[in-house]
């Protein structure tokens, strides 16, 4: 079914598409997180904005990701085939999910701890970060390895409208009645999600250290 | 000095915490605060440094008004050691301690160093810097809490509840030790606890709060318990509070008795009375009775009733003093000096005594 001698000829298109899909999904992450993180905060501050921020973002979810595709050009006036129509559909999904971990993050964050920081004499912003942020991280890692997984899936989706990284090889391979290709692209895309929640699970355990000690101490009492 | 005038504070649901209070928290000394569940001990501590912001009335730090300095700054100058020590999980102990030092802009080699001082200072070993505030037990995260609340050096301390999260044999040895510290330190310290007999114990003086945030009784301790104003204190105070009160009399007056006294290795004296055994240095080993005595020849360790508690003249209460009386198999207390060795004799009658005494000299002319 396979034919195997087709992969090396097209190492070089494959080698690309591999880097557009990491370009394509990984971007929005990133500014996803930076957006979504003072949006966080804030739904985490007001009880009124978390609940106008909250559901808002669960609705943007909802619409299907070909229809944000479509419609973005027009709402944007950017070029149909345009990567940053995907790049910022994915952003906005990434929003959604992630200014919910955030502020369900930061509400997890011992409200005795915040206090205490309080009384040592921190102010509001400096707290923010040496303290509640760093909290909330193991929260906000398994939002992120959500987010991710979910947009390295869903930049296939864009090949539909002609950018979509390895989405092509799944595109091409039904036009050309071409099984080879098909299954490539989907063995990269699923690997590529692997390793990238992989990457953030041990990303997020190297960054809390206190998280496994603790457990450790209990194990051994 | 910390004094409160006329503060109350109503919170937006209408709910009175604190009402009218006026009082003078007297610099180097522990005031503590104590009273029943929500009675306002918590949020009167917590307007010192404005974690709460009183509805009316002022609250002065050292002759300044705690409204008029920047929030931030003030809570830098009040250590604060709340229940369950309220550490951060993602923080080495060493971090923990460093924290306001590095808020106050040291470099952090000087903080981690100030750091590590303050670990030996309230009996943390050195090898637990590193490590997080989960891996430590209840009692020693205590101890963090009351380091890093000392780290930058505050004259005044601010103590919620601290030791109420920890069994009772721990929590007797962080009070012994905080009296210690506090004997070195002479910090203004304000504890709060819903526990009179910690309030007794630590306090220079103990404010008795009742629910609805109003002050029932401010005095010394043993003015507290011999002398409480109203039914309330007088039921707050709770049982044997005429013999705990023994507690806060000085014993200097009680006269010590003859004590007959037999070395170890010596023959066994004759007679029926009770004998008090002591080693060469005359430190008390225990009692002979008539019925230890039958058929023995010379005195050895074995075989001795074993004593009560010690009353160490010069440093002890008339508690101290009748109950080593009480507890003496003999009925009188063995009184002994700074080295150990035996003194003299305390029977119960000479405390009454003395207790008397202290009576009529308090009377009211
Ligand atoms: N934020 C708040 N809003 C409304 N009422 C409050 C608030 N905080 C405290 N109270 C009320 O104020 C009163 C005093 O509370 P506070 O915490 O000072 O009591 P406490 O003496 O420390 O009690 P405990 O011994 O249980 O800690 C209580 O009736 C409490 O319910
Ligand atoms: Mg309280």
């Amino acid at each position: 079914m396979i034919l195997w001698d087709w992969i090396p000829r097209n190492l070089g298109t494959i080698g690309q598409q591999l880097l557009q899909h990491l370009q394509l999904s990984l971007i929005p992450v990133v500014v996803a997180l930076v957006v979504s993180v003072p949006l966080g905060w804030l739904a985490n501050r007001s009880p009124a904005l978390r609940a106008v921020l909250v559901p808002a973002a669960g609705l943007l979810y909802t619409i299907p990701s070909i229809v944000l595709f479509v419609m973005l050009p027009g709402v944007l006036g950017t070029r149909i085939d345009s990567p940053l129509n995907i790049q910022i559909a994915l952003t906005v999904y990434t929003v959604a999910l992630l200014v919910r971990s955030v502020a369900d993050a930061l509400a997890a964050v011992p409200s005795m701890v915040v206090a205490a920081a309080t009384a040592m004499g921190f102010r509001p912003g400096r707290r923010f970060v040496s303290v509640e942020l760093p909290l909330a991280v193991p929260v906000l890692i398994a939002g992120l390895r959500v987010a991710t997984v979910s947009n390295i899936s869903l930049v296939s989706v864009g090949a539909l409208i002609g950018v979509g990284g390895l989405g092509a090889l799944l595109t091409q391979g039904f036009q050309e009645f071409f099984p080879t290709k098909i299954i490539i692209g989907v063995v990269l895309i699923v690997v590529l999600a692997l390793l990238a929640d992989a990457l953030l699970l041990l990303l997020g355990r190297y960054i809390t250290p206190w998280v496994r000690a603790g457990a450790g101490a209990r194990s051994k009492a | 000095m910390i004094e409160f005038r006329g503060v109350t504070k109503r919170f937006p649901d209408g709910t009175v915490a604190v009402d009218n209070l006026d009082l003078k928290v007297d610099a180097g000394k522990i005031t503590v605060f104590v009273g029943p569940s929500g009675c306002g001990k918590t949020t009167s501590l917590r307007m010192i440094n404005r974690m709460i912001e009183p509805s009316d009335g002022q609250i002065l730090v050292n002759g300044n008004d705690i409204m008029q300095s920047d929030a931030a700054d003030l809570r830098r100058g009040i250590g604060y050691v709340i229940q369950h020590a309220g550490l951060f999980p993602h923080r080495t102990i060493v971090d923990n301690i460093a924290t306001v030092p590095l808020l106050l802009g040291w470099n952090k080699i000087k903080a981690r160093k100030r750091a590590t001082e303050l670990m030996e200072i309230v009996g943390l070993a050195p090898e637990m810097a590193q490590r997080y505030p989960s891996q430590l037990s209840g009692g020693q995260q205590q101890r963090v809490g009351v380091a890093r609340a000392l780290a930058a050096d505050p004259p005044v301390l601010l103590m919620d509840e601290p030791f109420s999260a920890v069994d009772p044999v721990v929590r007797e040895s962080l009070q012994d030790e905080l009296l210690r510290l506090q004997s070195e330190l002479g910090k203004t310290i304000v504890f709060v606890t819903h526990d009179i007999d910690e309030a007794v114990k630590l306090g220079d003086k103990v404010a008795v709060l009742r629910v609805g945030g109003k002050l029932a009784q401010y005095d010394e301790p043993g003015v507290l318990l011999a002398r409480p104003v109203d039914d309330f204190v007088d039921n707050f105070v709770g049982r044997d509070r005429g013999y705990r009160g023994l507690g806060f009399l000085s014993s200097d007056e009680i006269p010590l008795g003859e004590l007959k006294t037999v070395t170890i290795g010596e023959a066994a004296p004759a007679g029926e009375e009770w004998v008090l055994v002591v080693d060469g240095e005359r430190r008390p080993q225990g009692w002979l009775g008539a019925e230890q005595r039958e058929g023995l020849e010379t005195v050895s360790a074995d075989r001795l009733v074993p004593g009560g508690s010690l009353y160490e003249i010069g440093s002890g209460s008339l508690r101290s003093a009748l109950d080593a009386a009480l507890s003496s198999p003999s009925g009188q207390g063995v009184a002994v000096d700074a080295q150990g060795a035996v003194a003299g004799a305390i029977s119960a009658d000479d405390v009454l005594r003395a207790l008397d005494a202290t009576r009529r000299d308090e009377q009211p002319s």
